[in-house]
Formats: structure tokens, sequence, C-alpha cells
């Protein structure tokens, strides 16, 4: 599987907020895009992910064969927001994200389990953390099988153990084959990976 | 889709779901006719059916507005969207209707048979605008879905979605209202009306959420 974007060109609300960015990944590949604030990080991965629509140039996936016609199929987008109810338990989220993603990948308790919040489960997921909250987020990208993740600023509230784990949970993503796009101002940690500078004079 | 649709019926039950809310307005509206209008049983008898529907149809408006709004302040919209291709998001949006229905409406349509004691109604009109109740509120929900998902990037769009929503409602109003009258006052007829709100409800169960996913589809800035 590989995602192509050519030329690519984004904007908000009318305005140019990036332009002119070629990349190419492939299996067991990660991007890393940094950049100050209002580079355009947060739109460039809402637009690969199809949240926003391509201004210029080109967006193509390559080989998903039947189960991942789309890139929007195919990724796991987690972004600002954990995307959870804070008046369901986590367990309760998290097995709502599983049946309705399809695709089915590892279990609400064990996907806990890899993020370290093993025996928290059956708490409402309001009653957490920042961080916790963030972890149980990162927990959603495992009860699904998607090969192409889309993370923006992933470790935002995360504290130094949970940093770790979290860069070896994509180590072991990229070496099964998939695709890693991830916005941040924080090392992630994955090696080889490519960086894409953004907001910068070229 | 199942889950979509346990998951939303167990947060309209859970604290702050607002599934009461709802409730109480209709009761507070058809509670405080009686003491406007005056003692006459007659009169209220004969506006009774009117007066239920509006109260009905006022507090489906109510709770419209956290249709799809909750969901795009924790970024859970945003993972609806994306799953077009797995989940339709049509169909999506219909299983949020027919939740919200059932978790916010249909509680009213189960009052409406004691609120129509109040109104001093001949049992056959009450069961009459209970079941005229049952079958068109769906399209108010339907329609609500609509002019919530057009709203639902705006911080106050409540009054806006209502403002949308009502001239489209007032088809559904007229029949059940005037097949509720055809079941006690006799020339008229109750069939007739009631089929063509049934035939509304269905329809807009298409149209609705059709229209609803095209706008949270371009919506999604």
């Amino acid at each position: 599987m590989r995602l192509i974007a050519e030329n690519l060109g984004g904007e908000r609300g009318g305005e140019a907020v990036f332009s002119g960015l070629n990349f190419a990944l492939g299996k067991g590949q990660a991007l890393i895009v940094t950049g100050p604030n209002g580079a355009g990080k947060s739109t460039l991965l809402r637009v690969v992910a199809g949240l926003l629509p391509v201004a210029a140039g080109r967006l193509l996936i390559e080989g998903g064969a039947e189960d991942f016609p789309s890139i929007a199929s195919a990724c796991h987008y987690l972004g600002h927001q954990n995307a959870m109810k804070t008046a369901l338990s986590v367990a309760e989220n998290l097995r709502f994200w599983r049946d309705f993603s399809g695709a089915d990948f590892l279990s609400a308790e064990e996907a806990l389990a890899m993020v370290g919040l093993d025996g928290i489960g059956h708490l409402p997921f309001g009653y957490l953390s920042t961080g916790q909250r963030r972890r149980a987020a990162i927990a959603k990208l495992l009860v699904s099988r998607r090969p192409l993740w889309l993370l923006d600023e992933p470790t935002a509230g995360l504290d130094k153990a949970s940093e770790e784990r979290f860069g070896e949970l994509m180590r072991e993503h990229c070496s099964e084959g998939g695709i890693i796009i991830a916005a941040t101002h924080l090392p992630l940690g994955i090696e080889g990976a490519t960086e894409l500078r953004m907001g910068e004079v070229d | 889709m199942l889950a979509l649709f346990l998951r939303d019926i167990s947060l309209s039950i859970r604290a702050g779901g607002g599934a009461l809310t709802g409730v109480i307005f209709f009761l507070a509206v058809i509670a405080t006719i009686p003491f406007g209008v005056g003692p006459d049983l007659n009169l209220l008898a004969r506006i009774g059916p009117a007066i239920l529907w509006i109260g009905a149809l006022l507090a489906c408006l109510l709770g419209l507005d956290r249709l799809f709004q909750a969901d795009r302040e924790d970024g859970s919209l945003d993972l609806l969207v994306l799953g077009d291709d797995r989940q339709m998001l049509a169909l999506t949006v219909l299983t949020k209707c027919l939740a919200h229905w059932a978790g916010s409406v249909l509680p009213l349509v189960i009052a409406a048979p004691l609120l129509g004691l109040f109104m001093n109604m001949e049992p056959i009109g009450i069961g009459a605008t209970a079941l005229t109740l049952l079958v068109g509120t769906p399209a108010i929900t339907f329609i609500g879905a609509a002019g919530a998902a057009v709203a639902v990037a705006l911080p106050r769009g409540g009054l806006l979605i209502s403002v949308l929503v009502l001239p489209l409602t007032i088809p559904v109003l007229i029949f059940g209202v005037s097949a509720s009258y055809g079941a006690v006052a006799n020339p008229d007829p109750f069939l007739q009306p009631f089929l063509i709100l049934a035939a509304l409800t269905l329809f807009l169960a298409v149209l609705g959420p059709v229209a609803a996913a095209l706008a949270l589809r371009h919506g999604t800035d």
C-alpha cells in the first residue's frame, strides 16, 4: 500500500494554508510533520483524511485492494479531541468504536492493557485525567485494524512513560506494514521517519 | 449501526441526556393552557388535539440542536463522517434520528394520553391523537436532522434550527391534527389524513437523512 501526495494544496476558509507538498509513503514508513503554530499541520491531516477538500494537486492511495478502497476507509484519525463520550465508561466507548469501525483487532480490555490503563475500563470517561483520556483515545487506534494512522499531536498531555509506550506502539504498527503521518512538536521516537517541515520559507 | 443506536439511547437516558427536558416542557405547555383559556370544558375538548400536537411539536424542536452538536464537540462527528465508506453516512444519520426519537420523543407520545385528560378529551380522541403523534413525530425528527446538520457549526444554533425547521413541519402538523379531529368529529375522515401523515413520515425518512448527510459532509471544517 502506498499513499501519494502530488503538489498538494490545502485551504481553510478560502485562504491557502499550504501548497506544493509532495510526499510518497510506502509500507512501514512514517512521516513526521513539524512546524510552528498555524503552519497548517492539522489542516494537512484533515485534508489527507478527507475531512477538508483537496484545494490543489492530487492525493491517492494505491494497493488498498477491496478492504481499503479510499483513504478515509484506510485511516484512523486521532484529532485534538478524543471522540469519547464522558457519560459512558471507557470500555463502552471503545466497544462502540470497535463495532462501528469494523475490522476488529484487539478487544477493548486488551487495547486498554496496551496503553497501561488496565483495570479502569469500568470508569466513566469523564472521570479520567487529561493524560489518561489521551491514552484511552490511543487505545481506540488498536481496537480496529487500519493501515494508515493520522495523528494530530498524539502525545499532548502524556507523561514520559506513556510517551515511550506509545512510541513502541507506533514502531510496532510500522513494522507490521502500517503507515503513520503525525503532526507534532515533540520527538515521537520513530526511527527512520521522514520529516516534513511546514511553514518555512523555501 | 445497532451499536450507534444503543450508544445514543444510553446517552439520552444517562445524566445530562435531556430525555426528560422535552417531557417537562410538554407538560408545562399543556398544563398552562386550561388556566389561560378558562374553565370552558367544551372549548378545551375541542382544541385539545391541536394543543397536544403544538405542544409535542415544540417539545420535539427543543432537543434537536444536540443531535449532532454533542458529537461535533467531542470529535466523534469527524469519525462518523470518515466511516462513510463502511457505514453510509445517511444511514448513520437515520440511526441517530431513530435513537433520538426513541430517547426523547417517544416519552412525549407516551405522556400525551395523560396530558389529554387535562384537556377534557374523550378517550377515542386521546387514542387518535396519541396514534397520530406516534406516526407523525418521526417526520419532525427527520426534518429536524437536516436543520441540525446545517446549523451544527453554530454555537447557538438551537433557535436557528427551530426557525429553519418550523415551516417544514407545518404539513405534518396539519395532517396530524386533522386526523385526530377526524376520529371524533363525525363527517370528517380519519383514515385519509392519517395515511398522508404516514406517507410524509416515510418520505422524510429518506429525504431528511440524505440532506443531513450532505450538509454534514460539507460542514466538517
